[in-house]
């Protein structure tokens, strides 16, 4: 890959992730006032997406290769408890990712 | 009075920092091992700026893809921003100078961060909002530029840390779960994700999910909307 070639790869990616990023506000973003649908939209996406985004993170889980496929619902389930007892963000983080990479790299090779 | 809002938004973006760092180092790491250096790293992470995006970005680069099927691949990817700012257009309008900035660094994990800031005694909301965003984006470009050098120097074993991605989605949905006065919106993405994942597989499930699930609440408006009144994207 030549670097002229690299540098339209990139372009591209970062335009057309700019243009969607943009897309709701070129839309509903002028003078115009927001339609009442896009206004509770914004008020019942938030926790919708963010259970989407756990499934995103997940769907790479192979169950049919054991034992590497508790890693991420043990990991999760490390995240979880930790959150629930102690409620502290950066600690919830840490403790879960260091368990999985323990459990990747280690534990359940 | 600026003092206090700095360091809330710090506080607020800590969470993020762990993850970009991290994430960004690994990012680093792979795009130099493709041939690309830090001053790529940096291009990429300034301007690009979207995380899962840009490890297949490496894979396009090491391959050599078409630029319409790296068009094509980055709107799949990247699709759901679109839901991402269509939570926050009536927030973005209020924010004057920062509003381009906003809407351009509006990443999975700053809409989660800006999600949960609230209105709090002595914190400039719109400061602290576009501070949030610019520190998110300073993590990611300092952890890229450091993996694409720590990558020519260092023999470290990454496997795994990629996981505080997911972590950090876990935290702010049960943070959400205990905060949200329904359930409903949550259960509704829940149930459409692992309906579509089971149905079209990892790689093509995300964006019919969304769009389900948008329906889905919408036609379920004249029900939850009583149920969910208060400020926009709270």
């Amino acid at each position: 890959m030549s670097e002229m070639n690299a540098v339209f790869l990139i372009g591209v990616v970062a335009l057309v992730t700019i243009l969607l990023r943009a897309a709701p506000f070129l839309l509903f973003g002028g003078s115009r006032e927001l339609p009442p649908a896009v206004r509770y939209l914004g008020r019942v996406l938030p926790p919708a997406i963010m259970a989407t985004l756990v499934v995103y993170c997940l769907k790479g889980v192979n169950f049919s290769v054991m034992p590497r496929g508790l890693a991420e619902p043990l990991a999760v389930a490390a995240v979880a408890a930790l959150h629930l007892w102690k409620r502290n963000t950066l600690l919830s983080i840490a403790g879960g990712t260091v368990c999985y990479m323990l459990l990747v790299q280690w534990l359940l090779v | 009075m600026m003092r206090k809002t700095v360091r809330y938004a710090f506080y607020k973006s800590l969470p993020v920092l762990f993850g970009y760092i991290f994430l960004g180092i690994a990012f680093g790491i792979s795009l130099q091992q493709a041939g690309f250096g830090p001053i790529w790293a940096l291009a990429c992470s300034l301007f690009i700026y979207a995380g899962s995006m840009q490890f297949v970005l490496v894979s396009f680069l090491s391959s050599g893809t078409s630029l319409p099927v790296a068009a094509a691949m980055t709107f799949l990817i990247n699709g759901r921003h679109i839901f991402y700012g269509l939570s926050f257009v009536e927030r973005f309008k209020k924010m004057g100078k920062y509003y381009l900035y906003m809407i351009f660094s509006l990443t999975d994990e700053t809409y989660s961060v800006l999600c949960s800031v609230k209105p709090e005694e002595g914190v400039k909301e719109r400061e602290a909002m576009f501070l949030i965003s610019l520190l998110d984006h300073s993590y990611w470009v300092l952890g890229s530029v450091l993996g694409g050098v720590l990558g020519q120097v260092l023999p470290l074993d990454f496997t795994g840390i990629d996981f505080s991605m997911t972590a950090l989605f876990v935290v702010i949905f049960l943070d959400q779960w205990k905060d949200f006065p329904s359930h409903i919106p949550a259960l509704t993405g829940l149930a459409s994700a692992v309906f579509f994942l089971a149905l079209l597989g990892p790689d093509r499930f995300i964006l019919p999910s969304l769009a389900v699930t948008v329906a889905a609440l919408l036609g379920g408006k004249n029900r939850l909307e009583a149920r969910v009144e208060g400020g926009i994207g709270q």
